[in-house]
């Protein structure tokens, strides 16, 4: 609500004001001058004592501009003025306008050329004569509601230096009278009286409001925050500090017993010596919760507050140690999880990197940049100088990192997830060449972005080694290989000279043996007819012959008998030495072929004049073996006996034996016998033991031979037991199934 | 007691003349008559117009050999029951089985002592006595002297 703005009611209730004093009934004397007459003392006198009466602004200047026109005629009447903080000059009171002719009549003050700012800043009384019937305007004059009349302006100001608190415009002829001017002079001072005390209202209204801000913000901290005299007792606390230090009649017993306790604790631990020697003061302070009776731990910061007007005072704060020590406590929590999470991690960097280092090929972790962020023990012989490293070591390590680095940055550029490719470093040591396989493979994050390069070195100098170690091998093998290859032909050829060989001395063997059997009877018959006639002439079928005839007849006979005996035999050994003596196998019962070989050998048996036996159990099984060398095997057994057997007798025994061989055939003589030395020479080609010319006994020296070698072909075996002098038993054992 | 019949006759085939000769001359000796034939085809004439009562047959022979004579004369009605004993100088085993094969009654190796021979012919000449030998008419020139 605008109260300095003009209205019709007010303008109403001014004039109405006026008329019941009564003293407007003088206006007929405002024509009178004022100096001179005692009247204006007395108009003066009613100006100021309408002021005193009066504390509005509007009310002032409505009054004053009423004052005006009855005692200085004045017409019409505008008292501008600005408003504390505003920058506009405002209508506070007018006299003789209609309220709409007002209504929008302001003047900014940042118009600064505008006329009424300027006289407003000059502070200088201005008049505007009126425009005239010519239109023609003197001066620049401000739309103001006189229109087109003339009209003074007064800056209305306190002193002659001060600043002016408004402009007085009235209608009027261009004099300026000593009592407008002294008029003037009174509407300033009350006017800027009224509005100092309208701005002082105004800054209270504003401390009040910074005081319940400040109010809300004490009780807005979450630490009770209370205000003491020095006794300890509560002047001013916050909302906290009131929940555990002031209560009310309608609480509870306990919580009102709580409080108490409180006031009692903070009193005595206010009261302290301490506080008034430092000034300030930091305790624990332990209280009741009033609303659970819990324990609450404080901790109590106070500090003296010294006020002229008010006296001392001590201003405290209680902060919630439980919940720091809760906090705290947490705090330490963390930090000990914190600390055993780094340890741990540091760990696993250690072992991590324990495992890299004992990796025996170089390993390289480079980040995004291309510059290494780790690298292994190996890979450091590769890139890292030694301290104290000679100059060519050092350029060395420079062309490793060089080809290093471009084989990365090759990866890095690329849109490949991997390299493998092969870079050739030099050991910066001895400056061999290195050749390596390079495996590098890009380190992503979970959005893909590139985090490092991690590549790996293999070392490929051993396969390299390998390689020609394998080479050297598959020639070594392909030249054995080819040896082996010219051996074998060779062996083939040598086999195709031996197959042929052996077909021509099979060729030969059986030319051989054809040639033999001719001969044999070739030999036949010539001795057939020398025996022959032998026989006749010894019988005397010529005629008797006696005395050394006969002996010398005997010889003949003798002689071809052992020209016949060394045929036969020869004709043996050679049949089967050219195989010609096949297997044959049939059953048979070897009684009967014994009863044969003594009949065969019958004539000799009856020259002989020994006693021959048999010893044939009943029981004995046919065998199944070849007859034909069986036969001839016992025929020249027995043959042997009754040669070398002078006197005595001679038997066959027959017995069936256990195990694989299941039969021996024994032929035991009671001759000359055999010494222990000679056993196995009797089984050899041509071997007689008597070899000299005059020998007692005839014979080739083939017949053990012979029965060895039959033996063999049947898969017998003919041993001898002898003793020189005492006789001896040939044995041959035989197995029925060969 | 002995019967006086008539001597047996041999008929002896051997194209070998003294092998031939020393057999006839100690058979007679032995009391035996001798027919002698020097090939095959004379052997068979001799067995049919001699009748012997025993043949010697050397395998051996010109003409015609002793298997080939054997044969024919164990495969005509009026010879095939003469015995016939096989005289050869050839020792190897599969000769004889020939022999044994062409019908051959018996078998004997040369060299072969005369009075082995003889006793040979004696054991054959038995056994037909004793209706032994296949083919043979059992009482057909029965007497013989031993």
């Amino acid at each position: 609500m605008r109260h300095y703005a003009p209205s019709s009611r007010r303008q109403g209730v001014a004039l109405r004001a006026v008329g019941k004093t009564g003293r407007m009934a003088r206006g007929n004397r405002r024509l009178s001058p004022w100096m001179e007459s005692p009247d204006t003392d007395t108009a003066r006198l009613e100006l100021l004592e309408g002021f005193l009466n009066r504390s509005d602004v509007a009310d002032c200047t409505e009054f004053a501009l009423q004052w005006a026109a009855e005692w200085a005629a004045i017409a019409q009447s505008i008292c501008l003025a600005r408003r504390e903080g505003e920058m506009t000059l405002t209508v506070v009171g007018s006299y003789g306008f209609r309220p709409a002719n007002l209504s929008n009549f302001s003047v900014s003050l940042e118009d600064w050329r505008h006329p009424l700012v300027q006289i407003l800043a000059n502070r200088r009384h201005t008049f505007f004569s009126g425009i005239g019937p010519s239109g023609q305007e003197r001066r620049r004059r401000p739309m103001t509601p006189f229109e087109q009349s003339a009209f003074h302006v007064l800056p209305l100001r306190t002193g002659a230096s001060d600043e002016a608190v408004g402009l007085l415009l009235w209608s009027g002829t261009r004099r300026l009278t000593p009592e407008i001017e002294w008029f003037g002079s009174v509407l300033a001072l009350k006017l800027a009286q009224v509005l100092r005390r309208l701005a002082l209202s105004e800054g209270d209204r504003r401390q009040e409001y910074e005081r319940s801000l400040l109010r809300a913000i004490v009780n807005a901290v979450t630490d009770p925050i209370l205000l003491t005299d020095p006794e300890g007792r509560l002047l001013i606390a916050n909302a906290r500090a009131r929940a555990l230090f002031v209560t009310s009649e309608e609480e509870s017993e306990g919580r009102r017993g709580a409080v108490s306790m409180n006031n009692m604790l903070l009193s005595s631990a206010l009261s302290s010596k301490a506080i008034e020697e430092t000034g300030a003061m930091r305790r624990e302070l332990l209280l009741v919760n009033p609303v659970d009776g819990s324990d609450l731990l404080f901790e109590l910061l106070s500090t003296v507050t010294e006020d002229a007007r008010y006296g001392t005072g001590i201003v405290s704060i209680l902060r919630n140690v439980g919940d720091l020590r809760r906090a705290t406590e947490q705090i330490e929590e963390n930090y000990r999880k914190m600390r055993l999470a780094e340890m741990q991690a540091r760990a696993e960097r250690d072992r991590l990197n324990l495992i890299i280092d004992s990796v025996a090929d170089p390993i390289i972790v480079t980040d995004a940049s291309g510059s290494t962020s780790l690298m292994n023990d190996p890979a450091e012989r590769l890139f890292a100088t030694r301290p104290g490293a000679a100059a060519s070591e050092q350029r060395r390590v420079q062309a490793n990192d060089a080809h290093f680095s471009s084989f990365v940055s090759g990866l890095l550029v690329s849109d490949d997830q991997r390299r493998v490719g092969e870079v050739n470093f030099t050991d910066p040591a001895t400056g061999a060449a290195m050749p390596f396989e390079a495996i590098a493979g890009k380190m992503l994050t979970e959005q893909g972005e590139l985090t490092a390069v991690v590549s790996i070195l293999h070392d490929r100098r051993e396969a390299l080694e390998k390689a020609a170690l394998y080479e050297q091998l598959k020639q070594a093998s392909d030249e054995l290989e080819r040896k082996v290859h010219a051996a074998t032909a060779d062996i083939a050829e040598q086999n195709e000279l031996l197959r042929r060989q052996a077909f021509e001395l099979e060729q030969a063997s059986t030319l051989k043996s054809q040639f033999l059997a001719n001969m044999s009877h070739e030999f036949r018959t010539p001795l057939n007819a020398i025996l022959g006639y032998t026989s006749m002439l010894q019988q005397g079928v010529a005629g008797p012959i006696d005395g050394p005839i006969k002996r010398h007849l005997a010889r003949v006979a003798s002689n071809g008998q052992h020209l016949l005996s060394i045929i036969n035999e020869i004709l043996d050994i050679s049949r089967i030495e050219a195989g010609r003596m096949p297997l044959q196998l049939t059953k048979f019962k070897v009684p009967d072929l014994i009863g044969e070989v003594l009949a065969e050998l019958d004539s000799i048996i009856r020259r002989s004049k020994l006693e021959i036996s048999t010893n044939l159990p009943k029981d004995l099984k046919p065998i199944h073996s070849d007859r034909q060398k069986v036969k001839q095997i016992l025929l020249n057994l027995l043959s042997n006996a009754i040669k070398f057997t002078s006197q005595g007798s001679v038997t066959i025994t027959a017995k069936a034996m256990n195990g694989p061989r299941s039969i021996a055939i024994s032929v035991t003589d009671t001759g000359i016998g055999i010494a222990p030395d000679d056993h196995q020479r009797i089984f050899e080609d041509f071997k007689q033991l008597d070899n000299s010319p005059t020998r007692a006994y005839g014979g080739t020296g083939l017949g053990l031979s012979i029965c060895k070698r039959l033996a063999d072909i049947i898969g017998g075996e003919i041993t001898v037991r002898s003793q020189l002098g005492k006789g001896s038993t040939f044995t041959l054992t035989l197995s029925h199934t060969r | 007691m002995k019967k006086k019949t008539r001597k047996p006759i041999v008929l002896l085939v051997d194209d070998y003349p003294d092998a031939r000769e020393m057999y006839a001359e100690y058979l007679e000796f032995s009391g035996f008559e001798i027919v002698q034939a020097g090939n095959g085809v004379e052997a068979i004439e001799r067995a049919n117009d001699s009748h012997p009562d025993v043949i010697l047959m050397d395998l051996s022979l010109p003409v015609m050999d002793g298997w080939e004579a054997t044969r024919r004369l164990k495969a005509d009605d009026r010879t095939k029951h003469i015995p016939v004993l096989a005289v050869t100088g050839h020792a190897l085993t599969g000769v004889s089985n020939d022999a044994k094969a062409a019908g051959c009654d018996g078998f004997i190796t040369k060299p072969c002592l005369p009075e082995d021979l003889v006793a040979e012919i004696k054991k054959t000449l038995a056994r037909v006595e004793a209706g032994d030998l296949k083919h043979h008419r059992s009482g057909h020139n029965a007497k013989v002297k031993a």
